[in-house]
Order: structure tokens, then sequence, then C-alpha cells
């Protein structure tokens, strides 16, 4: 099943995300990560989804969204130009033979060391998915303790015009 | 700044604002400070004898009158009950606005008693809900839930109010509707005229096109426009069960109903159409069948309001999304007058073979059901609102009654509710007064929701009831008779003596067990002045044709059995 990477704008209102969910799991759509927070306009939240499904469920999951009142607007961003981010915070355990090679992938990755300890290392890693995957993958070896990845968040690339966020008025899927 | 006053008085200043002169409900313990100020307003309030009623009292008198139907109940149990009834609205996309009482804000959360997360339970059976913990967002929030219930594809909207929030006072003033914005309203589909005119460039085309005409037609009141189109093109017109009533069912172009209990022809003029058009209606499993074999042979063009509607189940070749009045008023003067004798011819062929005609003359003492819809259409004239239940009774008066005018049916189409016909009729006739008011409701459905004749007394609220009795709860008989081999578990009700139930409430009722005493029986009811209770005896294991077995093809139908008339023999069901 394709992946799709879905952007809501809403109003900041309790319990807008309980109506999410509620519209995901009626609709038994899946979700396979979802990201929330502030935006450049106040009382605004912005979600990004990554919603796995055929185009038709993609298509429905946009049009019921926007049928839910506090939706200000969808966009649908899986085939167009944007910036994809996810990060992740990883506590590798460490020991003296381990932590050199540890922190030069992590360099190399561009990730950070975010706090060490006696026997583990937390790293951050920034970057889209595919990245964070694989550092992921590489970090296996040394033995995962704990990891926490916050989903894609996404925005789209290109000029002012086409791109203020809340204020834009319209929506896809209509 | 508006003068200091309580959170229930807002409540009872927004709904004057908003035209509300009656509302349905039930009073409780959260809502009590709701009810204390109801006295200082000029508001009708019908007591139901349960918030089930209410709600379907807010719903028949919302389909009746065109108008946001409003329903009032406290916290917990009292809310809880409505939860059937905005279900039935919101399949079938009625305007309510129900409030309810909910325990102090203090309390929230507590488990405190009759608490009940009621927003939480009736996220996904509203259009939109509210829970209330500050009194200054009350004005808006009343206006908006008014705003949100009827506009764009209507809904229910509930209101859920603490009860100190409704004790608290505030100077917050009651806005301008036009001040109220809601980022969801703000998305009203305007017609795109592109999509108009490749609509009309595939009807003018068509050979072999047919309208499936919906409720949306009668929610946006394009029923003249849809005869205009019907027949400029000389194209025969089949509606969804709440689409009944889009056009007079004596026009020679309308087929009836089609779908699972649809007539016969109206369904294989579906499969050999070329163009199917259909208009404020979602192509729900009841009309499609199995959806691949669905309109085989089909273009679909699909008007609706609802983008979310579209391609959903049946896949458009066009799309024009909007309010169906508006689209059909772009389309018509693109559509060209063309005589479409050949398919018409066609599809009268099909008809001549309907047994409807056949069953309806057959000769038998008993009463069978589709009998007495047809003597009901006699003596009303079809001059009448009807509220019907669900199940067989349902299928019967939507087949054997000809019905001639907008919101002249009142039924739960989409959710399929038995028990709502007795309150939805006791609210269309609150709603229209003027109006000679009929529940046909089955003797398990009836059974649902007959404490409302406590609130026929009490109310003075005269409709008639008629009660299809035949000792089943007759439609799951049906399908037990046909896909489960006649195992009866749990189909055989009880009901009780109804002309002693009349008695007992003060209701004139009268029996029927024979078919010569139809006529004379329902004129009494139809033409005396206060409420009347029917009790109609009829043959007992009957069943609904056409039938399309569920999952089956629409024109995979089980026919009506053939009748060998007019020998007098019960007929071979």
């Amino acid at each position: 099943m394709p992946r799709h990477t879905i952007i809501a704008w809403m109003e900041d209102k309790p319990g807008v995300l309980a109506r999410i969910a509620n519209l995901f799991r009626r609709r038994n759509f899946n979700i396979e990560s979802l990201a929330v927070g502030h935006t450049e306009t106040p009382g605004v939240s912005r979600m990004t989804f990554v919603v796995e499904g055929d185009s038709r469920m993609v298509d429905q999951a946009v049009k019921q969204l926007l049928k839910l009142m506090p939706i200000i607007r969808v966009e649908d961003v899986t085939d167009k130009p944007a910036v994809v981010r996810e990060m992740a915070l990883i506590r590798v355990r460490t020991d003296a033979q381990t932590r050199g090679e540890i922190i030069q992938l992590t360099e190399i990755f561009r990730g950070q060391i975010v706090d060490v300890s006696r026997d583990s290392m937390v790293l951050q890693i920034v970057g889209p998915e595919e990245r964070v995957d694989r550092f992921v993958d590489l970090m296996e070896q040394f033995g995962i303790v704990e990891m926490v990845r916050t989903g894609r968040v996404a925005m789209t690339r290109g000029d002012d015009n086409n791109n203020n966020g809340a204020k834009r008025k319209g929506t896809m899927g209509l | 700044m508006a003068k200091k006053r309580s959170g229930a008085d807002i409540v009872w200043e927004a709904l004057l604002a908003e035209g509300v002169d009656v509302l349905f409900g039930h009073p409780g313990g959260a809502i009590l400070p709701t009810y204390d100020a109801m006295t200082k307003y000029p508001v009708r309030h019908i007591l139901a004898r349960h918030e089930q009623g209410a709600a379907h009292m807010a719903d028949g008198y919302a389909r009746a009158t065109g108008k946001v139907g409003v329903c009032m109940a406290t916290s917990g149990p009292g809310a809880l009950n409505l939860v059937t009834g905005l279900a039935t609205a919101m399949m079938d996309s009625i305007p309510v606005v129900a409030i309810t009482g909910q325990v102090p804000t203090t309390l929230l959360g507590n488990d405190a008693f009759q608490e009940t997360d009621v927003v939480g339970v009736t996220l996904p059976i509203t259009k939109h809900n509210f829970l209330v913990t500050d009194v200054h967002e009350l004005p808006w929030v009343m206006r908006a839930a008014f705003k949100i219930a009827r506009t764009g594809r209507p809904g229910p909207v509930l209101v859920d109010i603490c009860k100190d929030a409704q004790i608290a006072e505030t100077d917050v003033p009651l806005p301008d509707p036009d001040d109220v914005h809601v980022p969801g309203l703000e998305r009203y589909p305007q017609v795109d005229m592109t999509a108009v005119r490749e609509a009309a460039a595939l009807i003018n085309k068509a050979k072999r096109p047919l309208i499936i005409a919906g409720h949306g037609v009668l929610l946006s009141g394009a029923e003249r426009e849809l005869q205009e189109l019907a027949e400029r093109g000389s194209i025969p017109v089949t509606t969804t069960l709440l689409g009944i009533g889009s056009i007079p069912e004596t026009h020679p172009l309308a087929l009836g109903m089609c779908g699972m209990h649809g007539e016969a022809f109206a369904n294989m003029a579906i499969q050999k159409c070329d163009v199917l058009i259909g208009i404020g209606m979602r192509f729900d499993d009841r009309v499609t069948g199995r959806l691949a074999d669905f309109a085989p042979n089909a273009k679909v063009i699909h008007f609706e309001l609802d983008p979310s509607e579209v391609n959903k189940n049946v896949q458009a070749a066009v799309a024009v999304v909007g309010d169906a009045k508006e689209s059909l008023q772009a389309l018509l003067p693109l559509i060209e007058p063309v005589s479409r004798a050949e398919w018409l011819r066609q599809i009268d062929g099909w008809r001549r073979e309907s047994q409807e005609r056949d069953i309806a003359n057959i000769e038998v003492d008993e009463v069978i059901p589709p009998h007495f819809m047809r003597e009901l259409w006699h003596v009303t004239k079809a001059d009448v609102i009807i509220a019907t239940d669900v199940g067989q009774h349902q299928m019967w008066e939507a087949q054997y009654y000809i019905h001639q005018r907008p919101n002249q049916l009142l039924t739960s189409g989409g959710l399929g509710t038995m028990g709502y016909a007795v309150p939805a009729a006791i609210g269309a006739k609150v709603g229209r007064p003027e109006e000679t008011v009929w529940a046909v409701v089955g003797d398990g459905g009836f059974q649902m929701t007959m404490q409302e004749l406590g609130t026929i007394v009490q109310e003075d609220i005269p409709i008639k009831i008629a009660v299809i009795r035949n000792g089943f709860l007759g439609m799951v008989r049906q399908w037990q008779q046909l896909f489960y081999e006649k195992r009866y578990a749990a189909t055989p009700i009880f009901c009780p003596d109804l002309v002693k139930l009349g008695e007992a409430y003060g209701i004139p009722a009268r029996r029927i067990t024979r078919r010569d005493e139809l006529h004379d029986a329902i004129k009494e009811a139809h033409e005396s002045k206060g409420p009347f209770l029917l009790d109609v005896k009829v043959m007992e294991e009957v069943n609904v044709y056409p039938m399309v077995a569920p999952g089956a093809g629409i024109d995979e139908m089980i026919r009506r059995p053939i009748v060998q008339n007019p020998s007098g023999m019960t007929p071979a069901w």
C-alpha cells in the first residue's frame, strides 16, 4: 500500500485531536504517524499525517477531514515538492570499544549526541525518514535501549504566495 | 455588551432568535436551571415519555417543516437516550439541535452522578458537538449550533452545557449569525460550470439516460428543476427511499423507488441505462446491490453537495459538487429537448410485466398489507403526511402508497430505526398542525416507542396511527424464511390488545381483520377530529417483493409471485 503525506490545518480547540482520531478509527483509515504542533498563526494547529492506503482511500480521508468543522485546510503533499523530515531520539548502549564508532557514525549522519552516561548515549537525528531508518539500522548492532520517533512533518517547497500555510483559502479534494 | 443574564436565559434567548417556538424534551437534574428559566419565554415544550421519542419528534418536525428541530434532555441517561435519534438524523441529513445538561464543571471527569461523556459518545453521530464549560462561550456556541445544523448538508448538532454554566451570568451578547465563523462551513461549494457542461454533453448524447433522485433534491427544494430536466430530456426518474416525493409518482416519467425492494422495472432501467444521473443521493448499498454489477452500461453523472460522497461507492464520470437546485438550474439551459421514445417504450414493457397491479387487485378476505396501503391512499387522496417505521410495512408503504408531494413521507432510511414512526409523526403534526398526519408502523416498532401515546394525549396532538400487525418482526422473519431455512428465532412477537390500549390512554381505537372493513375504518380514523389508533390485523407470513437478496446484483430480483386471479385463492407467497 502506498503511503501518503497529508497536512491539515485546524483550529486549536479542545477535542480536535479526538475528532480526527475518531474519524480515522471509524472510517478504518490506517494512520502510520501523526505529528501535531503550533503554526505561524495563533490559534491554528497543524498536523502532518502519514496514511497508508490506495488513492481512493486517501481521497476519502481528505474529504472526510474537510467535513470536520474545526478543519481549516487539508493538503495531500505526497506528489508535491516538499521538505519532509522526521526526528528520532535513540538511546544506544555504549562501552569503551563502541563509543568511538557510534560518535563517528552519528557525525556522518549529521546527528547530535545529546546525552552521555557511563554505558549509554542519547543520539538525535533529523532527516528524511529513510535516513532515520538507515541510522537506526546501523545503531541496532550496538543495542538500542530506547527510541522515540516524531513521525513525519512536512512543508511544501516554493515561493511564499503558494505556501502561506493556514491563511491560504481553498482546499484540495473538492 | 448585553445585559447580564444566566446561561439558561441565553439558551432560550438563542432559541427565540433562531425562530424556535416549540421543542421536545424531558427534564432532569443537570438541565434543571434551563427548564426553570423556560417558564419566562413564549416557547411550547412537548414532554416526551422517553428521550428517544424527543429526538425523533425533533427529527419529524424538521422533515415536515424544513426548519431546525430542537430537543432537550438531561445529562447521562437522558442524553444517552437521545443517541438513536441523533444517529437517525445524521444518516438522513436532518437538521436537529440537541441541548443537554451536563454535571457541573467541578465534577467533570469525576464519574459523578448521571455523568456521561456525551460529547465523546455523540462524536461520530453528530455533524458537530460542543461541550460548554464557560457561560461566556454559550452565546456563540448556540448560534454556531444552528448555523452548522442547517448549512450545507444538514445534520444534528449537540450542545452539552455544564450545570454551572447554565447558572453563571454573562453580558456577552448573542452574535449575529453572519459573525459566526466556522471553518467547516466556509467551504460551501460553488457549482463548477465546466463539470455542468460535461454533464450536459453526456446527457444530450445519451440514448438511455436515467435519473436517480435522492433526498438532496428535497433538501434543496429542487423538485421543479428535477421535473423540468426529466421532461425536457424525456428522462425517466426513479427515486431512493428518501427521494420519494421529489417527483409525483403519478408522473408518466416516474418509475417509483429503486433498490432492494424497488420495482423490478426501475432496477432494470438502472442496469440498462447508458447514462445514470444521480441527484442528491449517495449510492447506498440498499440502492446499488452488489457494486461490481451496478449499472454496468452507464456513465455516471453525480450531482452531490457533499464531496465525500463523490466516488465513495460508485465512480462518477462527471461529478457536479454543489447544491442540487443551483446545479440543475445551471444545467437546464444546456439540455436539448429530445424524445427518447424507444427507451421509454422499453421501460414500459418491463413495467407491464410487474405483478404490482395484480397484487393490488387480488381478492382475499383477510387483509394483506399492500391492500391497506392502497386503501390508505384512496381514502387520504395523497393529501397527508405519513411517517413510517422500519421493516416490511415501510417497504409496502413505499411501494403501494402513491406519493404526490415533497416531504410527504417521513421515514428512517439510512439508519433504519424501529420506533421512529410514532414520535416522528408527533413532531410532524406539531410543526404542521393543518395537515393530517399518519404514523404507519409494525407491531414490533410500535412497541418500541408506544409510550408516546401518553405524549399525544397530554399535549393534544391528534395523529392517526395504523399498526400493521402480523405477529412477527416481519422483515427479519422474511429473511429467516428466505435465507435461514425458516428458523424463526425470536421473531414471533406478542402484541397487547391495541383497542384496550387505546382505551387506557383515552384514544379511540378500532380493529380491522377483514379486507372489506378497510375503507370504513381508515375513513373513520382519517376524518375523526382527535387521535386515532387502528389495529390492522394482517395475514401473517406475507413477504415484501420484489427483493434483491443482500449481496446480489439489483437485477437479480426475487419477483412477486404470479397470482392466479380472480380465483379468490390465497396467493402463494
